[in-house]
């Protein structure tokens, strides 16, 4: 099926291309954009984006692929990101990987039982005196022990689907769900 | 506390809602915009170089020598693009500077932009940092609402633009060829320089590209004028105060700005509140982001010629020298972002330089050879050390290996990833031989702090 924006993104497309001095600039703004209602960069968004920008699929697959933060698979409606560079790893990063594991019964890479949370293992985030720290969505979790760590986890697997919102960034309508 | 420092970079930051524009206003913000722009450009690009302000981003590049290589063509746009990608382990201060003062880096933006004849500022964040994204985004609003930010800037009827592009997920994208390649919608690789991107830049046109830290620094420079601004540091030719940050096994982890010039001991001892735990010692501290050589408060400097940069420190401890461009350079390793990552007597350096190789390993763009395979050799030869299964003479290759990635690159990314491993089979060689014979069993970094981190509330 066609990918296509929802009506309040699509009146975004083309602000966004009016920033820049070439069309293919918009390629990073636009895969987010539609990554933030996809979930994912599927065969059909990658389509839809060349398309507006005039490029080939080719071209945009190759930036795709490029980006670690750019979802190439379906992941679960939380994404949860865990820091294991030094820093993190001197105050507990192994430790705290090892708990989510635990707790979703997955590896790091894979989705926990329950469906609704993807953990995947970070590098550095910029938060490396607040350690040991995972990203979940668009949010940092900073200075953690296990126990407010599950704390977090509770209130966002609790949470309902339309709540789940938090991943705009581009329409700036995350604002606390 | 010797923090006799009185604040100047970071004033608005314990003023509530300072990232609100009428609030940052009643601090000060945009008289410096209204004063920089009613003068000559070329008269604050001078002010800039007279403030000896050497990049925040790592490279110590003096600024106002930067800006002043532009030399557009007629028919040529200049770009300013801000390089808030934030990227470089143990690095965390820009981040600060856009939650706290998004202001002040908009007027930096706006000072910078009439130097240089620029009608147009992207910045460029790490994909990481959504909510820094949200704060300019915020604030680029406001300031464009009053006009401020526009076509008509402040009433003097110029244009200047600032768009925000967010990353999508990579440490190279902090290199600045990367960075222009990335804004240009391509992968983020680096382009071979020359040509520099003074000449060639963003879109084929003169763009200079400047650290979130050292842009913002340009209205407290304007306000004190260069030469007051650049003797707060305690350095020639390396001026101002700045952002520090200390990571690691310290009581007081976070952001501090001190003066250029002061040294680790300073740092971690009177602004980070010392060892998290006095039982176990300071063992070593990478000073300045990951890509910076170790240092060891048990190695003394070497400098008994008085010809040497160092003389003065000659028979002290490394960690006694002021922290600057030059002089860490002198000492074998650089300065870089100034943010400290400190280990205590628990961590094994064999294990710590082996994450910080998988950070590389992972991050190479994958372009040149030498870079692509040698950060994949290098942690092949780390694993099987921490795993028992090498030899001593692997601990030879390992250093081969640094040694023929570096000058061989289009970045510096592979000297980045060299030099501190280098460093650390310098500064640990006996750590490095043990590992050999018997691997480093089941040490964890995290060994001195898991029953604070696991079990028991903070
Ligand atoms: C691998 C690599 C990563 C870099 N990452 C960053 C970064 O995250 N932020 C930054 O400001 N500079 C980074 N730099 C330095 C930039 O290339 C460039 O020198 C800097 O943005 C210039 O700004 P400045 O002169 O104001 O410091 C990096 C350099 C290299 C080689
Ligand atoms: S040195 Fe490494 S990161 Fe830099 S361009 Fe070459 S492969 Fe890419
Ligand atoms: S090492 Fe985890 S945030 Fe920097």
């Amino acid at each position: 099926m066609a990918f296509a924006l929802s009506p309040d993104r699509e009146q975004r497309v083309n602000e966004i291309i009016g920033r820049y001095p070439t069309k293919r600039a918009s390629v990073l703004p636009l895969l987010w954009l539609c990554q933030e209602q996809n979930g994912w960069i599927s065969a059909d968004v990658i389509e839809f984006v060349a398309h507006r920008l005039e490029l080939s699929t080719a071209v945009v697959k190759g930036v795709v692929t490029f980006y670690t933060m750019l979802f190439e698979h379906p992941v679960a409606p939380n994404v949860v990101w865990v820091c294991r560079t030094l820093s993190c790893d001197l105050r507990g990063g192994k430790t705290i990987q090892e708990h989510l594991e635990k707790r979703f019964g997955c590896h790091a890479g894979g989705t926990s039982k329950d469906g609704k949370f993807t953990l995947l293992k970070a590098e550095c985030l910029a938060a490396c005196g607040y350690a040991p720290m995972v990203q979940i969505n668009n949010e940092f979790h900073e200075n953690l022990t296990t126990e407010k760590l599950d704390r977090v986890i509770d209130e966002i697997a609790a949470r309902t689907p339309d709540q789940r919102s938090k991943r705009d960034v581009t329409t700036e309508k995350e604002q606390h769900a | 506390m010797s923090q006799a420092f009185e604040p100047v970079f970071t004033r608005r930051y314990a003023v509530e809602n300072a990232h609100l524009l009428e609030v940052a206003e009643r601090h000060g913000a945009y008289q410096m915009a209204r004063k920089a722009l009613a003068m000559d450009p070329g008269a604050v690009t001078e002010e800039v170089k007279k403030s000896n302000i050497r990049g925040r981003g790592g490279a110590g590049f003096p600024t106002g020598m930067k800006w002043g290589f532009l030399n557009p063509k007629p028919d040529e746009r200049v770009y300013l693009v801000i390089n808030a990608d934030e990227s470089e382990p143990g690095t965390f201060k820009d981040r600060s500077i856009m939650e706290k003062d998004p202001h002040k880096l908009i007027e930096g933006i706006l000072i910078a932009c009439h130097a240089m004849r620029s009608e147009c500022c992207y910045i460029y964040v790490r994909g990481e940092l959504p909510f820094c994204i949200t704060a300019l985004e915020k604030a680029i609003g406001e300031a464009r609402q009053k006009g401020y930010v526009g076509d008509n800037v402040l009433g003097t009827g110029k244009k200047i633009d600032i768009f925000v592009h967010r990353g999508a997920g990579a440490y190279i994208c902090g290199e600045e060829t990367a960075l222009l390649n990335s804004l240009e919608g391509r992968r983020g690789e680096p382009r071979l320089k020359p040509p520099f991107p003074a000449v060639k830049g963003a879109f084929g046109m003169p763009t200079i590209v400047n650290n979130v830290e050292s842009i913002a620094s340009v209205p407290d420079i304007l306000e004190l004028g260069g030469e007051k601004w650049s003797s707060l540091s305690r350095l020639p030719k390396d001026g101002g105060s700045r952002l520090y940050g200390v990571s690691g096994h310290v009581k007081n982890p976070g952001i501090f700005e001190a003066p250029v010039g002061i040294t680790l001991r300073e740092l971690i001892y009177d602004y980070a509140g010392g060892m998290l735990d006095e039982s176990r010692p300071l063992k070593a501290v990478v000073p300045g982001g990951s890509s910076t050589p170790i240092l060891r408060p048990d190695r003394t400097v070497n400098a008994p010629n008085p010809e040497h940069p160092l003389h003065a420190w000659h028979g002290k401890s490394e960690i006694d020298v002021p922290m600057g461009v030059d002089t860490y350079r002198a000492l074998g390793t650089m300065l870089g972002t100034t943010c400290a990552i400190v280990m205590d007597s628990s961590v094994n350096m064999v294990e710590a330089c082996r994450n910080l190789m998988r950070f590389y390993k992972h991050e190479s763009c994958g372009q040149c050879t030498p870079c692509r395979e040698g950060t994949g050799w290098l942690v092949d030869l780390l694993n099987q050390l921490c795993e028992g299964r090498a030899s001593e003479g692997d601990v030879a290759t390992l250093v081969d290996v640094a040694n023929n990635m570096m000058g061989n690159t289009i970045c510096a990314f592979a000297e980045g990833t060299a030099m501190p491993l280098l460093g650390f089979v310098r500064q640990f060689p006996d750590e490095f031989m043990a590992a050999a014979k018997r691997g480093v069993g089941n040490a964890r970094l995290d060994a001195s702090v898991r029953t604070l981190v696991a079990g028991r509330a903070a």
